[in-house]
């Protein structure tokens, strides 16, 4: 996405909305784990056996769409490398059908158990402005009750045609990333299923559409270089290093599941990237991990750990 | 009222006269540069001005241009001001033969891992951080590998040649 800024692509609508359902069922995948993680830690292993199933689920539809299950890798510039099949459509409302009454059981679980509740109120607190001040995004700065989520501040792939509400915790503290984390499923869930109406409206050649009108970035179908002479041309042209960048620099951010995922891109020209940098959140919040665990106990710093969330490959990326 | 990029311009001229400059709007994000000296100066005022408020790191990197000289190394500051939800970028350049530049992390809790990333990487000599030392890297390596004196294919290899891919 930040290169189609860079490149000021426009993705079609039907784009946009299949976005937003494999970046929805990767936001559940992920606060998932998470808060089943939380429960392992604090001596609840049922509910992480149980929900992974559904994650499961979640990386069939994926292997659907483009093949592979956790390093999804059908994002092209200006759309999908190709439309997405009917047994991906049947396996997301299997999952759609299947999983509120999954997230419910999960979340009666844990929410209102005594031990759960126990063990996670006021440890791992922080305030909102230190939170502000680490850096935090995502989940776990609007746990701490700053209500920013980039979905709703500076939208992108048309997150504004969505109604959905933003969580808000107050304290800061394991208990509220978690309540806020299960409550953004609920969310997600709703905004899939309204993405997912949205994609069934599409009618004629409209439902077909799955890229932006950008040959010169967009690698043609294999069928088509074989039989087009213009398809042949781009094929060419794409993989001989043909095909230049504009030169400028940009900053793109999503709010990925544990915050602000943001790119930073410089581009001279040519093919490939004068500099590209993450801003990974898992990086910058673990900074204040150490503040978060002063003067606990070892076993909640297990736990505050696993509330963070935090993702080896990210954090090295 | 939303923050223009014009007033913030206005503001930051207002205060820092000619110190400040290359003001630019690549995608409608304000970019602007100022002298290595100044960086703390620029931050503190973007901090606690009543009216900027630029509260929130997002991000701190290092970008190296071996063409330059004596400006090597730029450190690229983004701030976001969540009430009005402006974004700008703030440039420092400094000596590739001594990048010294002053650590923000006074100011953000944050900084403190990105400018060790940056030192990691780029060799950026963030004065007075409490703990410079390489974050992502072995600690016994002696060079900082983002710069751009390292070419980004291997040079052993004779089988590529650049003539065929359009590089020649």
């Amino acid at each position: 996405m930040t290169c189609e800024k860079l490149l000021g692509v426009k993705t079609p609508k039907r784009v946009d909305y299949l976005r937003v359902i494999i970046m929805e069922l990767a936001r559940i995948a992920d606060h998932l784990i998470c808060n089943s993680i939380v429960g392992v830690d604090a001596g609840a292993y049922t509910g992480f056996l149980y929900v992974m199933q559904y994650r499961e689920l979640i990386y069939e539809i994926y292997e659907e769409v483009c093949g592979a299950r956790l390093t999804t890798n059908i994002g092209r510039i200006g759309g999908f490398e190709r439309n997405f099949n009917d047994i991906a459509f049947q396996k997301l409302e299997k999952f759609l059908k299947e999983y509120p009454a999954v997230l419910k059981e999960f979340e009666n679980l844990f929410q209102r158990n005594r031990i759960f509740m126990e063990r996670t109120m006021g440890t791992g607190a922080i305030s909102a402005e230190r939170a502000l001040n680490y850096g935090f995004t995502g989940p776990n700065l609007r746990a701490a009750g700053v209500d920013f989520d980039l979905r709703v501040h500076s939208p992108y792939s048309s997150y504004e045609d969505f109604q959905f509400n933003i969580p808000v915790g107050t304290t800061g503290d394991n208990y509220d990333r978690w309540l806020v984390r299960n409550q953004e499923m609920w969310q997600s869930l709703s905004i899939i299923e309204q993405a997912y109406q949205k994609v069934q409206e599409f009618k004629g050649a409209e439902a077909e559409v799955y890229h932006a009108d950008v040959p010169e970035y967009y690698l043609p179908p294999k069928a088509d270089v074989y039989t087009k002479m213009e398809a042949l041309i781009w094929h060419f042209k794409i993989i001989m290093g043909e095909t230049e960048i504009p030169a400028g620099e940009v900053y793109h951010s999503i709010e990925a599941a544990n915050g602000e995922l943001g790119f930073y891109l410089i581009s001279d020209g040519g093919r490939s990237p004068y500099r590209l940098h993450f801003r990974r959140p898992c990086f910058v919040y673990y900074q204040a991990f150490e503040e978060l665990i002063k003067g606990s106990m070892l076993s909640d710093a297990i736990m505050t750990m696993s509330s963070l969330n935090l993702i080896a490959g990210e954090l090295d990326a | 009222m939303a923050l223009s990029n014009e007033h913030i311009k206005q503001r930051l001229v207002e205060k820092f006269g000619d110190q400040v400059s290359g003001f630019e709007e690549p995608y409608g994000m304000l970019t602007f540069e100022a002298p290595r000296e100044m960086n703390l100066k620029v931050l503190n005022f973007l901090y606690d001005d009543a009216e900027l408020k630029f509260r929130f790191l997002t991000d701190i990197t290092g970008v190296h241009y071996p063409d330059k000289t004596g400006q090597e190394l730029a450190v690229v500051y983004h701030l976001h001001n969540l009430e009005d939800n402006v974004r700008i970028r703030f440039k420092v350049f400094a000596n590739v033969n001594q990048p010294d530049v002053y650590t923000a992390t006074g100011l953000f809790s944050a900084a403190n891992w990105m400018e060790r990333e940056t030192f990691d990487f780029f060799g950026i000599n963030f004065v007075g951080h409490p703990n410079l030392k390489r974050i992502l890297n072995v600690e016994e390596m002696d060079y900082f590998p983002l710069r751009k004196e390292f070419p980004l294919e291997d040079q052993t290899r004779i089988d590529k040649d650049d003539e065929m891919f359009g590089r020649g």
